[in-house]
């Protein structure tokens, strides 16, 4: 395959706070992409992108300027802020990796290409409603069981894609402790469709989703510099973005594609970092896994709002981080709406507002 | 079903244990601080250094319960022995102290939480169940002779097979027949219930071990990617002997596999995970696809080893293949059910859907019982058989009715009044016959099968159900 599949609808983002080193391994499949860097921490410090790649690059004080006051929401001092990333982008689809995630090697010796194992998942369908036990029917070498009902064989599209890491596996930091030299070298290969109504840890450093269908809801809670907890910015949107595509009907898959992780963390800032954040988590599982959203939002930014609301109403008792972060998640709401307008068609009365996933068109002048 | 003791819970009892090496408390939210006070004088073990402590924190509702209770020190003069520096190392030593506690609590969490519930299964707590639809198993058996020698096996001739039945020599063998069948269930009954493959039913309902495992006869042990041949035996032993854990999606699996575990993320309180009842493996080769899919794709093999085993999610339904499983008999056993025949049932696997239906009763009934059911390895190699065209000819009523089947068993709950697999099925049949009886007769029919069956197991197989 040498055609790169979506190259104009796909943006890259990447948050770092170190170098761009990494993106030499990956040029031979990063390189015919638009990579939207997020450089976290100091804005004075330079970090240079290697030659020859087409990118923006985004500091503190460019957020700061870009978005005001709303700047408050994008954390600081934590990978969080590569959210801000998803939001100033104008593609269709994202792919987002950490500075410390390499190209790894399949069971036969080849490089994976991560890209375009993501860019599969999110262009073939998925199947929450029954569980397939071959895995992704989708997949070539692969289809749906005997027992499989045929009117559910069309499955729903795909949201997000999930993708997994071999050698330093993504434990936390009481696990970390205890088993520091564990390494994941199990390569599993498949792709499978998380079922309707179940949770799952979402981990950031190699991820892909379908920006139209549910960018707003991807957006990376309140952690590091000045909040309480760190290191839980992904899985809670995870479980946010996960609600948000169980009441839509999309689809989330996890599995292949595999990277190389190789930077293990600090197991005593990490346990510092999570330590709310395991306690947190026992009062929040069961609110996401309880959580209903109204029939009428109809869209990723309707649920987003009404998850907003709810988790103000129902976890401010935990902590009053919660009651911030239900603030902050207003805030995206409106930075992303701010900065991804609905499309406006032109029809022979004047430009004509069409809302984003369907409903009424409502006439307006400009 | 046990709750899972809660975090904060098990959290202050780590502490209470680690008492004597703390030297500072404050830093505890107060309700943890009163609660661990509570059981720390609960188990004899408020020393006047703990009780210092306690005080040293200065939180009111300790301080408060303190002087409720009249606890007093002990006024022992006390010379002073060493001058402490009030700087930055007792700065330093109070932040270490913060974390050290943080730490100790945590890592004795989790090294509990790995250790706890993983079963041991002995070799005499196993069944081999076998339905023999082909009357000469010589081959068969020679090439699982490695694995199952170790076993006792029960190999169940389908009643309707006319030729003699042939088996090998040196296995510690239990075999049934169609006058073994008709003399524990009538005849009336025998070949409604048993024929083709639902013949290893009534080897489930026959055995007396605890763990029964059941392949087809035209399976063969499968090799890995390293060319080495899978013991699917021990491989769902092992399945069956882990926790599951339905509750909550681990990304990398099975987290009690050697190389894995829980990620980041993954509730503690949720870590012990509960009994796996169900063991679904996989198959190399010829995969289990419907007639349609077959006669479509008639080249299509299942080249794919995918190294995982996983549980299913709770409430999630899938169609369980009858062809490679294994189950905790004493649990779930009586939800194993041959109810379901098609019409125009045949002896090719995708003439049948008596496994899908039974597959689901036992999903039902393990998410509601708090039980696992896991799926992945191991896989078989199955046999190329049957012709998918000659049976697309039939009527293939089967694909037709899973149309209502699967929606169906998506909305059953059932009552917290069934709990044992046995009431579970017996609701379940009360609730087939009222919304899909009118349907379809073939689910009237196995409405009544599912009583039917359940007051056979009542009588052949015992009480001995999970209550």
């Amino acid at each position: 395959m040498s055609q790169p599949l979506l190259k104009d609808d796909l943006d890259i983002v990447i948050p770092t706070i170190r170098s761009l080193d990494f993106l030499e391994m990956w040029r031979p499949f990063f390189q015919p992409y638009h990579l939207i860097i997020i450089q976290d921490g100091d804005p004075n410090k330079e970090i240079k992108v290697p030659e020859g790649f087409d990118y923006e690059l985004y500091n503190r004080n460019d957020i700061n300027r870009i978005l005001g006051p709303k700047a408050s929401c994008i954390s600081f001092k934590d990978s969080a802020c590569r959210c801000f990333g998803f939001l100033i982008s104008k593609k269709k689809y994202i792919f987002t990796i950490d500075d410390d995630c390499f190209v790894a090697k399949d069971p036969s010796g080849k490089d994976i290409n991560v890209l375009a194992q993501h860019i599969q998942n999110l262009l073939t369908p998925s199947t929450p409603f029954f569980f397939n036990t071959l895995y992704d029917p989708f997949r070539e070498g692969a289809d749906f069981v005997r027992g499989y009902p045929f009117s559910m064989r069309e499955g729903v599209p795909t949201a997000l894609s999930h993708g997994l890491w071999l050698n330093i596996p993504d434990y936390d930091a009481p696990t970390q402790l205890v088993k520091p030299l564990e390494r994941n070298t199990r390569y599993v290969d498949a792709v499978m469709t998380i079922p309707k109504g179940t949770l799952f840890p979402m981990c950031g450093m190699n991820l892909a989703f379908n920006r139209e269908l549910v960018g707003p809801a991807m957006y990376f809670h309140l952690m590091g510099d000045g909040q309480p907890v760190g290191r839980y910015d992904d899985m809670f949107c995870g479980w946010c973005v996960k609600v948000v595509c169980d009441h839509l009907n999309l689809g989330v898959k996890t599995g292949l594609p595999y990277l190389w992780h190789s930077k293990a963390s600090n197991p005593f800032v990490n346990l510092k970092k999570e330590f709310k954040g395991i306690y947190w988590q026992e009062e929040m599982i069961p609110f996401f896994q309880g959580v209903t959203l109204p029939k009428d939002c109809t869209t990723a930014e309707e649920c987003y709002i009404e998850l907003s609301k709810q988790v103000k109403e129902k976890l401010s008792s935990i902590d009053p981080y919660f009651e911030k972060l239900g603030d902050a998640m207003v805030t995206w709401i409106e930075a992303w709406q701010e900065y991804n307008p609905p499309l406006v068609a032109k029809t022979a009365d004047g430009p004509v507002v069409v809302k984003k996933g369907g409903g009424e068109p409502t006439p307006k002048t400009t | 079903m046990r709750t899972p003791p809660a975090l904060v819970s098990l959290a202050i009892d780590a502490a209470l244990l680690n008492l004597p090496n703390i030297s500072d408390l404050s830093s505890i939210p107060e309700h943890i601080l009163l609660e661990l006070f509570l059981r720390t004088l609960r188990a004899g073990k408020l020393t006047e250094k703990s009780l210092n402590l306690f005080i040293a924190t200065g939180k009111e509702e300790v301080l408060s319960l303190i002087q409720a209770l009249n606890i007093q020190h002990v006024l022992t003069p006390v010379l002073p022995t060493t001058h402490f520096d009030i700087g930055n190392s007792n700065l330093a030593t109070f932040r270490q102290c913060e974390t050290t506690f943080y730490l100790y609590f945590i890592i004795c969490l989790a090294q509990t939480i790995r250790t706890m519930s993983q079963v041991s299964i002995k070799d005499d707590e196993v069944d081999i169940v076998i339905g023999a639809l082909h009357s000469d198993l010589t081959s068969f058996m020679e090439d699982w002779r490695q694995v199952f020698s170790r076993f006792h096996l029960i190999i169940v001739k389908d009643p309707d097979l006319k030729e003699e039945l042939k088996t090998s020599d040196g296995f510690n063998l239990d075999v049934y027949t169609k006058s073994d069948i008709d003399r524990v269930v009538g005849s009336s009954s025998s070949t409604i219930l048993f024929s083709g493959y639902s013949c290893r039913y009534f080897g489930y309902l026959m055995s007396r071990k605890k763990y029964v495992i059941s392949v087809d006869d035209d399976c063969l042990p499968a090799r890995d990617n390293n060319g080495v041949s899978i013991d699917a035996v021990a491989q769902h032993i092992t399945n069956l002997a882990t926790p599951a854990t339905p509750f909550f999606f681990n990304t990398l699996y099975d987290p009690y596999r050697k190389g894995a575990d829980f990620v980041r993320g993954y509730p503690f309180s949720l870590r012990t995970g509960v009994t796996c009842a169900l063991s679904c493996g996989l198959w190399l080769n010829l995969a289990d696809y419907d007639a349609p899919t077959q006669a479509l794709k008639p080249g299509h093999r299942n080249s794919r080893y995918v190294d995982a085993v996983l549980t299913v999610p709770t409430r999630a339904m899938m169609p369980v293949s009858g062809i490679n499983i294994g189950f905790d008999r004493e649990s779930v056993g009586p939800a194993l059910l041959p109810v379901l025949r098609l019409a125009g049932e045949g002896k090719v696997r995708w003439e049948t859907v008596e496994d899908i239906w039974c597959g689901m009763c036992v999903k039902v009934v393990c998410d509601h019982m708090g039980l696992g059911v896991k799926t992945g390895l191991p896989y078989v190699w199955r046999k190329e058989r049957g012709d998918a065209v000659e049976s697309l000819k039939k009527e293939w009523e089967g694909v037709k009715l899973m149309e209502e089947v699967v929606p169906f068993f998506q909305s059953v709950s059932l009552s917290s009044e069934a709990v044992s697999a046995e009431d579970c099925v017996v609701e379940m049949a009360a609730v087939v016959k009222e919304r899909l009886g009118p349907l379809d007769p073939v689910f009237a029919r196995a409405a009544d099968a599912m009583v039917d069956w359940i007051n056979l197991w009542k009588t052949v197989a015992g009480t001995r159900s999970a209550a």
